[in-house]
């Protein structure tokens, strides 16, 4: 039973990590080809760590917890890897004229200064003024 | 069973592995460049778990995990210097 489960899991991290990759190659640009790895390929991990988790838990009958920590520790860092390569992507490729605008009376993050703290606005800033009234 | 189920890990992460490094050598911008080391980097780790399975030892995890955090910092480094110019200010 446990030969199957172990099985089945590779094959399903295999097929992902292959999805992934492909999408990386075959998709058009970078911000649509960003979504491909960074989904995909941590699934495919994902699917690995937890076949060899249950192959160590039934070889050796105890759980073994290192897939769970690296498993975890990839789930918290693509994110960021992510959004680090989108920023620096719209930073080194793009202006300010090439993006959609942003619905406020700021510009991007990358490009404009963030808004002043005591200036009122709308959106947001509503909730700011409801809590320095609180305080 | 396990066995069949590991030639295709190999096999499905050795081509993922190819198509990371076409995508490598093709760019064509040079963010591409840095998710294409970030793409090649976790299906190094796959491997070197399926290699663990494999051998049956507990030995590669260390490994893994190693491979896991220094990608990832070198991805971080590689954006930060990108945006910044610098990568600790």
């Amino acid at each position: 039973m446990a030969e199957l489960i172990v099985s089945a899991l590779i094959v399903i991290g295999g097929f992902f990590g292959l999805v992934g990759s492909f999408g990386l190659l075959k998709l058009p640009d970078l911000m649509t080809r960003l979504h491909a790895p960074t989904k995909a390929t941590t699934l495919g991990v994902g699917g690995v760590l937890v076949a060899s988790m249950v192959y160590f838990s039934a070889v050796e009958g105890q759980i073994s917890w290192h897939e769970l920590m690296i498993s975890l520790f990839l789930f918290i860092t693509a994110p960021i890897s992510a959004k680090m390569i989108a920023k620096a992507y719209l930073h080194v490729h793009k202006t300010p004229a090439d993006l959609p605008p942003t619905g406020r009376p700021y510009g991007w993050s990358n490009f404009a200064a963030p808004p002043p703290d005591d200036e009122v606005l709308d959106g947001f800033p509503k909730a700011q003024a409801a809590r320095r009234e609180a305080e | 069973m396990i066995d069949a189920a590991l030639t295709f890990g190999f096999g499905a992460f050795g081509l993922a592995l190819l198509m990371n490094l076409a995508r490598l050598a093709k760019g064509p911008t040079l963010m591409d460049r840095v998710l294409a080391l970030d793409t090649m980097v976790i299906n190094v780790i796959a491997l070197i778990i399926l290699y663990g399975v494999k051998q049956g030892t507990a030995v590669y995890f260390e490994a893994s995990l190693l491979l896991a955090m220094v990608g990832f910092v070198s991805t971080v480094a590689l954006c930060k210097f990108l945006l910044r110019g610098d990568v600790i200010e």
